[in-house]
């Protein structure tokens, strides 16, 4: 029998009240991850990319509503009681979000808010999680661990303070590291030391990595597999070599297109560019939410939402929710 | 043709220590100095702490600098009384990064482009209302925008609301700062368009401040890049990012990812952070992070010296390969 999945999303459906009403912001989000693996959620504003990462931990409860499987280990989140959840969050899911400075506590010392993590999720006492952070803060290279330990977070730089997040995520011994935006307060050398470190920890520790961003260059440092996301909908999901070299869906050609490349500006005002903007989830248009932005659109793409399948006979490793059913570019 | 020119522009802010007192200076901006010529893009490039963002606003005295002079046609914006630097910002005026934060919540797109008419009594109420209509064109908007609130915009339409607000009232010169960074990466490179055809169209001069070098690279002619409240390096924008003179700039490139679908391996991150700009080393304020530091360069502040035509670093030793 096949190994089961780390993580298994099926039909994942977020929505948030909005004027009288519930809007749709997660419209049937489906993925796996294996076991070591790195997989990159890419989206823009009002992708549902946040949200839906929220939603994998059941952490947008009761503002927002949400529906679907969430198998961890094969066991649904969405049966699990608050105290189970609990132990998830922080446990066999670590968390790293974009904000260093806003996740610590300014009031506790860095080693003591690790400590206490590990301590939240194993029973042991005071010394040996005091070791432990220690470890910990080693392991994600804080210089100095022992030392600092005692630092508050305002004494510590914006990237020593994303480490020690990075360390309290690992605290729990987490097989799956989610990643909200965890390079995009930071400078460019910043987030190059970052991507390094995550990958690391990837290569080193076996950890899976789910991380969700809006810069594809970033995912291609760190992911084995992308998925795309379209106004809360997948458009294409594959291995980042195919997809990002021979893109199966406009809107990820479109995207790849318009980031600028280092060395090779456009013709001044001539840099390739997407039309219009990303639509507003409580106004999608019908069909596939791209068309109007869309430079292959056909009559059907206004009429028919285009199913996620393979982009083609034979691709078997890729999807695409396009009705040009073919690999671009 | 207007030209603008900045000699030694500093801003020093004090350090206050428990009880009030000065405790020394953060050098947020260190002597900078500057040419921009007329329909030139000058591209400002640095991290967090670099000054840059303190540098656009005290050239429009948003921010009063310590010292320097700002020259616009000879003349210093720095020694202006309050009236005549109202009356001079007709000719300078300033793109923002956040069009969230930037345009009042409560007043109509019309009114919004309108103000700056009204504040530099330009035109009759039916010329001003001609000139919006203009202006939203020039941006690419619909003249019924001119009745709508911001909030009924997305990202890049409010951004182009910014720049037709920043480009009401006929200025030579727009210093734009971070203006693409706070928006969807699908929709950063039509603003890039927008303002490199307005610029051409108008014969605008721009300063084009930024920490993406690939988006610096789309619209400057030439670049300066900035460390710790100084520029370590200066040239034409094809040469620095070409051919580096300053390990900064070499270690600022190096972090850049590679493009998405390269086969080309990131190359490894850069040692260590900024530091902090209150307490900056001695030397050269990159030595405990450079690769190529030697005794010198924390005892001695490299001077910015052009090393070939154009093309200036401040570097006890720069790459030889340019000249």
């Amino acid at each position: 029998m096949a190994e089961l999945p780390l993580l298994e999303v099926r039909d994942l459906r977020v929505e948030f009240p909005a004027g009288g009403g519930w809007i749709e912001v997660v419209r049937g989000l489906s993925f796996s991850i294996e076991r070591g693996e790195a997989v990159g959620l890419v989206g823009e504003s009002g992708s549902g990319k946040s949200a839906s990462a929220l939603a994998l931990l059941r952490l947008l409860e009761p503002a927002g509503r949400q529906r679907g499987e969430i198998r961890l280990d094969g066991k649904d989140l969405q049966g699990m009681t608050e105290r189970e959840l609990q132990e998830v969050r922080g446990g066999r899911i670590g968390l790293v979000f974009q904000e260093p400075m806003t996740a610590l506590n300014p009031a506790i010392s860095i080693g003591e808010q690790v400590a206490e993590t590990v301590r939240a999720h194993r029973r042991i006492g005071r010394r040996e999680a005091r070791f432990e952070a220690i470890a910990l803060l080693e392991r994600v290279a804080l210089p100095n661990p022992s030392r600092r330990y005692d630092d508050y977070p305002h004494q510590l730089s914006g990237g020593q303070r994303q480490r020690v997040l990075i360390a309290a995520a690992l605290a729990g011994g987490p097989a799956l590291l989610i990643a909200d935006e965890p390079t995009t307060a930071l400078d460019v050398t910043l987030q190059a030391q970052v991507l390094d470190l995550l990958r690391r920890l990837r290569d080193e520790m076996g950890l899976a990595v789910l991380l969700i961003t809006h810069d594809l260059a970033v995912v291609a440092q760190l992911c084995q597999r992308v998925l795309v996301l379209y106004a809360g909908r997948l458009v294409e999901e594959g291995p980042i070599d195919a997809v990002f070299s021979r893109p199966a869906h406009p809107y990820t050609e479109a995207l790849l297109r318009s980031v600028p490349r280092l060395g090779q500006p456009a013709a001044r005002g001539q840099m390739p560019s997407i039309p219009g903007s990303v639509p507003d989830p409580s106004s999608l248009p019908a069909g596939c939410a791209f068309a109007p932005r869309c430079g292959y659109v056909m009559p059907i793409c206004r009429e028919e939402v285009p199913q996620l399948e393979a982009p083609g006979p034979g691709i078997e490793s890729r999807l695409a929710a396009c009705h040009l059913r073919r690999v671009l570019g | 043709m207007t030209s603008l020119s900045v000699r030694d522009l500093t801003k020093h802010y004090p350090l206050r220590g428990f009880l009030g007192g000065e405790r020394g200076v953060v050098r947020a901006l260190d002597g900078v100095n500057l040419e921009l010529g007329p329909r030139e893009t000058l591209g400002i490039v640095g991290e967090s702490g670099s000054g840059k963002t303190t540098l656009g606003r005290c050239l429009l005295r948003l921010v009063e600098p310590t010292r320097g002079a700002v020259l616009l046609d000879g003349e210093d914006l720095l020694r202006l009384g309050a009236r005549e630097l109202r009356a001079r910002r007709r000719l300078i005026q300033m793109i923002f990064q956040d069009p969230f934060g930037s345009l009042d919540p409560r007043q109509r797109v019309g009114s919004i482009l309108e103000e700056p008419l009204q504040i530099h009594r330009l035109g009759d109420a039916a010329s001003r209302r001609a000139r919006v209509l203009e202006l939203l064109d020039l941006v690419g908007l619909p003249a019924e925008a001119s009745r709508r609130y911001p909030h009924e915009f997305s990202g890049g339409q409010r951004q182009r609301i910014g720049i037709a607000r920043a480009l009401a009232t006929g200025p030579r010169i727009v210093v734009a700062d971070e203006p693409v960074s706070a928006l969807d990466v699908s929709v950063r490179a039509q603003i890039l368009n927008l303002m490199a055809g307005i610029q051409q169209r108008l014969g605008l001069s721009m300063i084009f401040i930024g920490h993406d070098l690939g988006v610096v690279e789309q619209v400057a002619d030439r670049v300066a890049v900035m460390y710790l409240g100084k520029i370590v390096e200066e040239g034409l924008c094809t040469d620095v990012l070409a051919r580096p003179l300053h390990p900064y700039t070499e270690s600022l490139l190096a972090a850049v990812p590679p493009p998405p679908g390269s086969t080309v391996l990131a190359r490894s991150a850069p040692r260590g952070e900024t530091p902090d700009p209150a307490a900056p080393p001695p030397g050269c304020p990159f030595h405990p992070r450079c690769p190529r530091a030697q005794r010198v360069c924390s005892l001695e502040v490299p001077a910015l010296v052009e090393r070939a035509p154009g093309r200036l670093a401040a570097c006890h030793f720069p790459a030889q390969s340019v000249v």
